[in-house]
């Protein structure tokens, strides 16, 4: 601002300059600030920079988007937004440069890594988010084939889900590499007529069960919630044996359910004692699957940026987010 | 050139020959089917990939304490850090206590027309104008000056390191031999191999995106710098040298004005190539249009990455054309001198810099000409238009993509990995190099067993069969489609103006951006990746052939014509044949680009190899599975390089009548 309002006198004299070859032109110059916006930031106690990693999920987002929202607004903070995968996010920690993951699914080997060994992260708690991973089908096969949601009748329709990758047996489509999946040792040990066929991306698992509900075609495969495309279609998901603690120690050796996750939240060493307000709101900060849900539809379907999703949700909700803010 | 193919050897031989040993390969295949195939599933690693993990773990945690790492790569880092900041500042972040850059988006037009008219000519101005201004109309114009500033800055770095670089390699035979190793080793390394180590060397910001894009991009430099230089005619520098030249002079004075030319393609390459990093650089927080593509992609929100992809094609096509203008001015230039008095072009100059000179200035101060005007958003139309195309296309042709899918899997790439999966790994490796023996010299089989060999060692041969065979099909159905439509093209200079375009947009369109389509029409198969593989490989095949057929002489095809020949004959009987140099370098580039897209294909449902790094770079404990796999996509990459350069060679030997 200081330099623009020295280099005004200047500025006026070129500008008349030039106004007299480009007749006509005008308007707000760059650094005016607009009338009245002057007394609308208000002082509040110093937080500082904050870095959270956005990782590449539509429910991700809506966590961050929300708690970025609420310590810009309530706050102060300045918060800046990187757009990484897992495991970079957590390497962040160790060279510093990200303060919080906000939707953690497990990743037990980072967590020895980066909170055990190098200790330069911290837990800090669940989002009060479930996670479930298991496999489903598309909603029309469950009304049509209801009990297909019983493992033990899969392999009677493992004819229907044959396709060219298959080899003659049924097919099971595994998605994002980022998920741990225990699939191929689960076909094998549950002794199923199926075969794992890699699909290599959320985008192909979507789009697999999109077609395969349009097209009433038969599909199974991985899916996990809370995730905005159940709010499309609602998948139903097939009954593994249960899951009993301990049954999946031994990777190899596994033939139960995935257990179910109480996503978390981890923030680095750093932010932890830095003492800042935004360490406190991450702490406390705490929602369900619905909250999720709902912020992650006006993301995905309804198009709104993620900073409006989070406007409007935080908007709506004045009492769950004044629960989230540092006392002190 | 008129002589046709000339007979060496006994040509006779080899046909039979390969018809043998594919014979041979069947009967054995049947035989031992099944035995010593080397499979390794999803999760499982073998002991190098452990040791491959913990050697990667003991350099991350010595980040902190190893000199190399505090005094060299921090310096580096903070150094592009600086540069880079810099650029961002000029053109695409607020900067210097301003709430927008230093250059609005009117003196960004200005300049970048204004460059395009003085190195160019006023066509290429107008194309640039129109394209810089689209980038805006799209509603992109934050993003596309991001992307812009990431790529010439790791465009002006790429040539700083990458020019002196060539020069020495066009100098010096042995630095030559030394460096073409490395730089197809960093052409064919999977980027998500590196990126996630990057960052931990440069960390998250823009000197990661650069080196990573840097990385990619300074082999072209290099090596069209280096053949610039050796191409130089000796006579020419002979008489330098008896003039008296220093070597310093013999360089200034006379080989680089010669190489000029040639290092202005080069320019150009490096600047496809950093732009074609865009979408990959966003997973390690790059700014700018490929991370619209990627944020896209997470709500498969087609119509967004489309309009996101098409401000990248509308990039690449106007620096392509630009580049390419500029070069072809300083060919006439050298060819004919100045061809219009030094006065006039004095005054244009000095008019075309005014101008945008006084753009400028109106664009740092004001704001109607720093930030675009955001009413005319032509971008939501593309959105629409984009999201209705790929529901329409996914709703109605599903029927019968599905089925030209399991044609083709079922006819052509089942059978072909049954076989090459199936057999023992003694076995492909035997008729690998036998075939190599037969084809090519024995220092070609050499390589051939050395790299099969390898990836043994890797512990990933079924994987690599898998791909290997998926790389050949797709590179088969490249070829075809090269064939058929280059051969279009060099005929006829109509369809050829119309189809350039297309083809410059799926060689630069982030495969990012097709991938919901092409899932929603093949589902999630090898042959969705195979598809992948051609759009992204076939515009340059295409654009080989068709160069070809237009090389062939005037003369050989008129004789052809007036002796009586059909357009079939004169095509499958002259133009072809004589062009037989150009489709078998179309053949080896496009296996190379077929390569290139292996990771991508491990996205859309291919596995295997592609797979394996995809997953190596989500997963801590698969990331030297991962490496693995990317070596292993380099090994098979080497050996089919050696392979068709061999077959190249041998196609050059016959075109020109030598034995």
């Amino acid at each position: 601002m200081r330099v623009s309002r020295i280099a005004r006198p200047r500025a006026v004299v070129l500008v008349a300059a030039v106004g007299l070859l480009v007749s006509a032109c005008g308007g707000a110059k760059v650094g005016d600030s607009p009338s009245g916006s002057g007394a609308a930031a208000p002082a509040k106690k110093a937080c500082g920079a904050v870095n959270i990693a956005i990782n590449p999920w539509v429910g991700y987002e809506a966590n961050a988007a929300v708690i970025a929202y609420v310590a810009e607004k309530e706050l102060g903070c300045q918060v800046t937004k990187k757009d990484l995968k897992e495991e970079v996010a957590w390497q962040g920690f160790a060279t510093g440069e990200v303060d919080a993951v906000v939707e953690n699914w497990g990743h037990a080997d980072l967590k020895k890594k980066y909170i055990e060994d190098q200790k330069v992260a911290v837990e800090l708690g669940t989002t009060g988010n479930k996670g479930v991973i298991g496999w489903y089908v598309p909603p029309w096969m469950a009304e049509k084939y209801p009990d297909i949601t019983d493992w033990k009748n899969l392999d009677k329709y493992a004819g229907l889900f044959k396709t060219s990758e298959s080899g003659g047996k049924g097919q099971i489509l595994d998605g994002d590499p980022s998920f741990v999946t225990n699939d191929a040792a689960l076909v094998k040990n549950l002794n199923l007529n199926y075969k794992v066929v890699y699909a290599g991306s959320e985008a192909a698992l979507i789009t697999g069960f999109r077609q395969a509900e349009a097209q009433k075609k038969p599909m199974i495969g991985y899916f996990y919630e809370p995730q905005w495309f159940l709010s499309e279609i609602k998948l139903v998901k097939v009954n593994l044996p249960a899951y009993t603690d301990g049954c999946d120690t031994d990777a190899a050796k596994v033939a139960c359910d995935y257990p179910p996750y109480a996503l978390d939240k981890i923030v680095s060493k750093k932010f932890a004692d830095s003492g800042s307000p935004a360490y406190g709101l991450v702490k406390n900060f705490t929602w369900t699957n619905d909250d999720q849900n709902l912020v992650a539809k006006y993301i995905s379907e309804d198009k709104m940026t993620a900073d409006d999703a989070a406007k409007k949700w935080v908007t709506d909700n004045p009492d769950k987010v004044k629960a989230w803010l540092p006392t002190s | 050139m008129t002589a046709t193919v000339a007979v060496r050897r006994p040509a006779w031989s080899r046909p039979y020959l390969l018809g043998g040993i594919l014979a041979a390969w069947v009967l054995l295949w049947i035989a031992f089917r099944g035995q010593a195939t080397l499979p390794l599933g999803g999760a499982e690693l073998t002991p190098l990939h452990e040791r491959i993990s913990q050697a990667a773990n003991a350099i991350d945690d010595s980040r902190n304490s190893n000199p190399f790492f505090l005094y060299f790569i921090n310096y580096i880092r903070l150094f592009i850090d600086e540069f880079v900041t810099l650029v961002q500042s000029m053109i695409s972040r607020p900067s210097f206590g301003r709430p927008v850059p230093v250059i609005g988006w009117l003196g960004v037009v200005g300049i970048a027309t204004a460059v395009a008219w003085l190195y160019g000519n006023l066509r290429v101005a107008l194309l640039t104008l129109a394209g810089f201004v689209s980038f805006g109309l799209l509603g992109l114009w934050q993003e596309s000056m991001d992307t812009l500033a990431l790529t010439l800055s790791a465009v002006v770095l790429s040539l700083a390191v990458g020019i002196p670089l060539g020069v020495w390699a066009g100098l010096s035979d042995r630095f030559n031999r030394l460096v073409n190793p490395v730089l197809d080793f960093m052409q064919t390394m999977p980027t998500f191999v590196y990126l996630a180590p990057l960052t931990l060397f440069f960390l998250i910001g823009p000197a990661s995106a650069t080196v990573a894009t840097m990385i990619y991009a300074i082999p072209p430099a290099i090596r069209i710098t280096a053949h610039a230089i050796r191409e130089v005619p000796g006579a020419t520098v002979e008489a330098g040298t008896s003039l008296g030249s220093t070597p310093w002079q013999l360089l200034s004075k006379v080989r680089l004005p010669l190489a000029k030319r040639t290092i202005v393609v080069g320019v150009n390459q490096t600047i496809m190539a950093a732009l074609s990093m865009a979408t990959i650089a966003a997973l390690i927080d790059a700014p700018g249009l490929g991370k619209t593509v990627l944020k896209a992609l997470e709500t498969l929100d087609v119509g967004t990455s489309f309009n996101a992809g098409l401000a990248i094609v509308i990039m690449a096509i106007v620096l392509d054309r630009v580049t390419s203008a500029a070069g072809r001015r300083v060919e006439t230039a050298h060819r004919a001198g100045r061809a219009r008095g030094p006065l006039w072009r004095r005054v244009q100059v000095a008019v075309v810099l005014a101008v945008m000179a006084v753009l400028v200035y109106l664009s740092y101060v004001y704001v109607w000409a720093a930030e675009f005007p955001g009413e005319a958003d032509a971008g939501s139309y593309v959105r629409r238009a984009a999201d209705a195309a790929s529901q329409w296309a996914q709703t109605n042709l599903y029927t019968y993509t599905n089925g030209f899918k399991n044609l083709v899997t079922y006819g052509l790439l089942n059978p072909f990995e049954a076989v090459l999966t199936g057999s023992p790994w003694w076995l492909v490796l035997l008729v690998v190099t036998v075939t190599a023996l037969v084809l090519a010299t024995v220092r070609v089989a050499v390589v051939c067993a050395v790299c099969l060999a390898l990836l043994v060692v890797l512990g990933l041969w079924q994987d690599s069969m898998v791909t290997l065979a998926a790389t050949l099909v797709a590179t088969v159905l490249v070829m075809a489609l090269g064939i058929a439509v280059g051969v279009w093209m060099g005929r006829d200079d109509r369809a050829d103006r119309v189809i350039r375009p297309v083809l410059d947009a799926g060689q630069t369109m982030p495969a990012f951006v097709y991938l919901v389509p092409i899932l929603g029409l093949f589902g999630a198969t090898r042959f969705t990746a195979i598809i992948a593989a051609v759009v992204y490989a076939a515009p340059v095949a295409t654009k080989l052939v068709a160069d070809g057929i237009r090389g062939v002489s005037a003369s050989a095809v008129e004789a052809a014509t007036a002796a009586g020949s059909s357009t079939w004959q004169t095509i499958s009987k002259v133009q072809v044949p004589m062009a037989r140099s150009a489709v078998t370098l179309a053949a080896s580039q496009g296996l190379c680009y077929v390569l290139a897209m292996v990771v991508v294909g491990g996205l859309v449902g291919a596995g295997a190899l592609g797979y394996d790094v995809v997953s190596g770079f989500s997963q801590l404990q698969l990331r030297g599975k991962g490496l693995a796999a990317g070596l292993a996509i380099v090994v098979l990459g080497t050996m089919l390089a050696a392979l068709t350069k061999a077959a190249a060679r041998r196609a050059d030997a016959a075109a020109h009548g030598r034995s």
